[in-house]
């Protein structure tokens, strides 16, 4: 089986789906905490939220990581991606430990690791399902589940 | 362990499976438009964009993430947040990497299958 790897641009975006996603969160958490509590009552002020700035710096954090995610669902299957973005869970708790000093347990470690050897594991194999062309420009008795068994 | 109130458990059930079809609608669609990176070299960014958002299955799939979004928002207005996110994002793992293989035909082979279990277990510790 030829394994399909990513290039190191193609390397690069995910590395991006990685990182935007935590970033953004953490801003918009930063961003939303500074200010007082909104009423449901009153959701315009929520509108006004938008134009502060780390809510902004998040919201265009988010818009990076989902058009990063997009380009790498472009060239590499759902169930290698989905584990790049779990990745940003790492990159936080990091973050936490490390700028923020906080305590991290032995079960948040536990899980840095497992998630750790689980991405590395997935960046081990293809990254995209190799399939014929088209299906339609396949040989007739050629059909979609063929090569899917002999992907397998 | 005390057992997952059936509410909760409806809640969570939702997340999930919202997030999963707007996931795969989502790849589905980006596998219809092809190579982006291709795209922008060939077009341009305008061009890029324009290939995205003349696909109606990506606008079905934000639309099943954006009701993950509001579902999500409505289990944290009656779940704690440290049950519903890891509960959620791990499942999450594992229906998507069931639905890649019966939807979008992807090789979930041994080793992604226990990529996404070592993930999912992995974000449920993180979340303690």
């Amino acid at each position: 089986m030829s394994h399909i790897r990513p290039t190191p641009k193609q390397y690069m975006i995910l590395g991006l789906v990685a990182l935007g996603a935590p970033l953004g969160d953490t801003c918009l958490s930063r961003g939303m905490t500074s200010l007082p509590p909104i009423s449901l009552a009153h959701p315009l002020s929520l509108v006004s939220a938008v134009f502060t700035p780390w809510i902004g710096a998040g919201i265009v954090l988010l818009i990076g990581f989902f058009a990063s995610y997009l380009t790498a669902l472009s060239w590499a299957d759902l169930t290698y991606v989905l584990p790049a973005t779990a990745f940003g869970n790492v990159i936080v708790a990091l973050f936490a430990r490390f700028w923020l000093h906080e305590t991290i347990s032995w079960q948040r470690w536990a899980g840095i690791v497992l998630i750790t050897v689980g991405v590395g594991f997935v960046t081990q194999g293809p990254s995209l399902t190799e399939r014929p062309q088209r299906v339609s420009e396949a040989p007739e008795g050629v059909s979609r589940g063929a090569s899917e068994g002999r992907a397998q | 362990m005390t057992p997952v109130h059936p509410a909760a458990a409806g809640m969570i059930a939702a997340v999930v499976l919202t997030s999963t079809a707007g996931e795969v609608l989502t790849a589905a669609a980006m596998k219809s438009v092809g190579d982006l990176d291709e795209i922008r070299a060939r077009s341009g960014m305008k061009g890029a964009i324009r290939a995205v958002v003349s696909c109606p299955t990506f606008f079905a799939g934000v639309f099943f993430l954006a009701l993950s979004f509001f579902s999500l928002l409505f289990a944290l207005n009656h779940l704690s947040l440290s049950f519903a996110a890891p509960a959620s994002a791990s499942l999450t793992l594992i229906t998507n990497a069931i639905a890649g293989k019966i939807f979008l035909h992807e090789n979930v082979d041994r080793r992604r299958w226990l990529s996404a279990g070592l993930v999912c277990v992995g974000v449920y510790l993180l979340a303690h």
